[in-house]
């Protein structure tokens, strides 16, 4: 359902940095409110879910509503104190969840 | 409104007393300030309804007293109001958040934002829709 999520942030920061996080994920989030050729509704199948965190501490989550666009993006900042890695979880409707990790290095 | 219940899905839409009851929710018994702390970015016109981008953003210290917990986002002509609430935390270092959503036609997009003192922002922005997103 889920292609390979991709996520832009810079590689390094200094401490205490505020830096900006872009990420994409391709999914069709299928709504619940359309119909098929036949006239029968279309069952919701959406990421209801996005969380960021790093180095296993919550930053940032998203409680997502069949509203989002198809191929949910999401852009926010994070401030980050020191070198470490970002996790991010994408879960599907189905059950499915889709994870990516990105390291920074601060000097 | 009464007529919004039990439809099947596809027909209803939203109606602005469904966003403030959502609001209402959202904020507890705190009376949302409208003084402009709460950034709501979005185009006046969206010739996609399919895809509209969105900015939030709130001033703040994001430590302590002055920090925002969450911002709802809110569609009030939509089938359901619900959009996205987005979720902070000290590391964010700064509320602001962009994505991009669906709106079924020409309508005010709200945003709510709850401060971890209480405090609830509020800002409205109309979107003029030329094609409309939650189509089939």
């Amino acid at each position: 359902m889920a292609s390979k999520p991709r996520v832009k942030l810079p590689k390094s920061a200094s401490a205490g940095e505020i830096i900006t996080i872009k990420t994409l994920i391709s999914h069709e989030m299928e709504s619940g409110q359309r119909k098929d050729k036949n006239g029968e509704v279309i069952p919701r199948q959406i990421i209801n879910k996005f969380t960021v965190t790093f180095n296993d501490k919550t930053v940032f989550e998203a409680d997502i509503e069949p509203a989002i666009s198809s191929n949910p993006y999401f852009e926010f900042a994070v401030k980050v104190p020191e070198s470490g890695t970002f996790k991010f979880t994408w879960v599907d409707d189905d059950g499915s969840v889709y994870e990516t990790e990105e390291a920074i290095e601060v000097a | 409104t009464v007529a919004a219940i039990g439809l099947p899905v596809g027909l209803a839409n939203a109606t602005p007393e469904d966003t403030m009851a959502k609001i209402k929710e959202f904020a507890g018994d705190k009376e949302p300030q409208t003084g402009g702390k709460l950034t709501l970015n979005t185009p006046e016109i969206a010739e996609n309804g399919n895809s509209v981008p969105v900015g939030v953003s709130v001033e703040s210290a994001m430590e302590g007293d002055d920090m925002v917990e969450e911002i709802m986002i809110l569609a009030e002509g939509n089938p359901n109001p619900d959009v996205v609430t987005f979720k902070f935390s000290e590391l964010s270092g700064e509320a602001i958040a962009e994505t991009r959503m669906r709106l079924a036609k020409t309508q005010d997009v709200v945003a709510v934002a709850r401060m971890t003192n209480g405090d609830i922002h509020m800002a409205k922005a109309p979107v003029k829709v030329t094609i409309g997103g939650c189509g089939g």
